[in-house]
């Protein structure tokens, strides 16, 4: 998990405070999320972890640790 | 099996023609901030918007004539018209009859309509090249573009200052000599809602609700007859699509990369196709782009990259290609072809 919150501090959330970087973190709450943010942090989970992953599939998330299952349970 | 070759069929020229209202990004009503954040992710600076009197089939008209000259062929050579778009006319009768006869071909010409878009272009070249291949005939035009701006809401900052209008004409011929082209193609119709203009069809007939806007989200408005496109799995889509059908046919047919001259790819926004060329390990000199002149231009963007590339740095050598169109559909075409010294081309506006 920590990982994967690296590559989102890094990749996806660049202007972010890592702090508020965390699994709990609601990321649409976060000041940085727009359709921008959306698309980085789908091409950050196809680069690190080879998986597609939908709009719907972010819609339904609420935290960043929600999008970790989603990509764990599709890594198999 | 989709993966294939046509050979001894050729490309001998492109024409491609863009009307000449440009409407600029800048000009948006967003915020600077906004404006510069969207040019910067999607590349696109200006677009080209065709007037409520001219049709893709105009554009396209223009542009077979510009190439027909070009070429200096005979009309009466020419044995088949494809036209791939999906703005036509009408819903009935298809548009490439009408084209056929605006361009005073002869009857015996086959013409039929494709109804693809982003991978139009590339579908279209392995339709038109199979038929001339197996029927035997000798000249061939496939025409393809769209003018998808007049299916765009104004006011949807999700659509409006991605799309410009463009058409394209490419000549196609019989020679013996030629090594013809090679394809991959696919589909995947579970994402047809990705991108789609939901009434109009025969599924949900246009009704007076078709026209009632819809506020969907902040900088969203919209009706059921204009274009929804949901961004997030179109992009998902093309960066996983897109360099999985290059790599197929480059396996198939043992191509090495490095023998490609241009990799151009349908020029959806910058920061997809940028992706997808880091995916595929390109050198970013030898991939072309024209999204910053004219958006994603649907079907013509492949023959419209191609040519403004051409019309800045002149054909020197035999060029090696590698096309590979992806999107609506969802739907996905890739094709490896040569283009000769001899090659016409030209960029005209109507």
């Amino acid at each position: 998990m920590k990982d994967f919150l690296d590559l989102i501090a890094e990749d996806v959330f660049e202007d972010t405070d890592r702090s508020e970087i965390t699994q709990d973190s609601v990321f649409v709450d976060l000041d940085e999320w727009d359709s921008l943010t959306a698309l980085s942090l789908i091409a950050m989970i196809d680069q690190e972890y080879d998986v597609k992953i939908t709009g719907d599939e972010i819609n339904s998330s609420k935290t960043l640790e929600d999008i970790f299952e989603i990509v764990q349970k599709k890594k198999g | 099996m989709a993966t294939f070759s046509i050979e001894n069929i050729e490309l001998k020229g492109v024409t491609c023609c863009v009307p000449s209202q440009i409407e600029n990004n800048y000009d948006l009503d967003m915020s600077t901030q906004d404006i510069e954040k969207l040019i910067k992710s999607t590349g696109i600076k200006q677009r080209r918007i065709a007037t409520e009197d001219v049709c893709t089939s105009d554009l396209s008209v223009e542009a077979a004539e510009d190439l027909i000259k070009n070429l200096e062929w005979n009309k009466n050579d020419i044995e088949i018209l494809v036209f791939v778009s999906q703005t036509p006319d009408y819903v009935l009768p298809v548009t490439s009859t009408i084209i056929q006869d605006k361009l005073s071909l002869p009857k015996s010409t086959i013409a039929f309509d494709v109804p693809l878009g982003c991978s139009g272009y590339t579908y279209g070249l392995s339709i038109i090249a199979s038929m001339m291949k197996s029927i035997g005939l000798k000249k061939g035009l496939l025409l393809a573009g769209d003018t998808i701006s007049k299916m765009v809401s104004k006011k949807d900052k999700s659509t409006l200052p991605l799309f410009g209008d463009a058409s394209s004409a490419t000549a196609l011929e019989f020679d013996a000599s030629s090594e013809g082209i090679k394809f991959d193609l696919g589909s995947d119709g579970s994402g047809a809602d990705s991108i789609i203009v939901k009434d109009g069809g025969y599924r949900n007939v246009i009704n007076s609700k078709s026209f009632e806007m819809e506020s969907i989200s902040d900088g969203i408005e919209r009706n059921s007859n204009q274009l929804v496109l949901n961004g997030m799995d179109v992009f998902s889509f093309g960066i996983s699509q897109a360099p999985r059908t290059v790599n197929k046919l480059l396996k198939k047919f043992e191509i090495d990369k490095d023998l490609i001259d241009y990799f151009i790819f349908h020029q959806a926004n910058m920061m997809m196709n940028k992706f997808i060329e880091k995916k595929l390990k390109l050198s970013s000199e030898r991939v072309l782009y024209s999204l910053g002149e004219f958006g994603n231009t649907s079907s013509a963007s492949i023959p419209i990259t191609l040519v403004s590339h051409l019309n800045k740095q002149p054909i020197l050598k035999d060029t090696n290609l590698l096309l590979c169109g992806f999107g609506v559909g969802l739907s996905w075409g890739t094709a490896q072809l040569n283009i000769q010294k001899d090659f016409k081309y030209n960029l005209i506006e109507k």
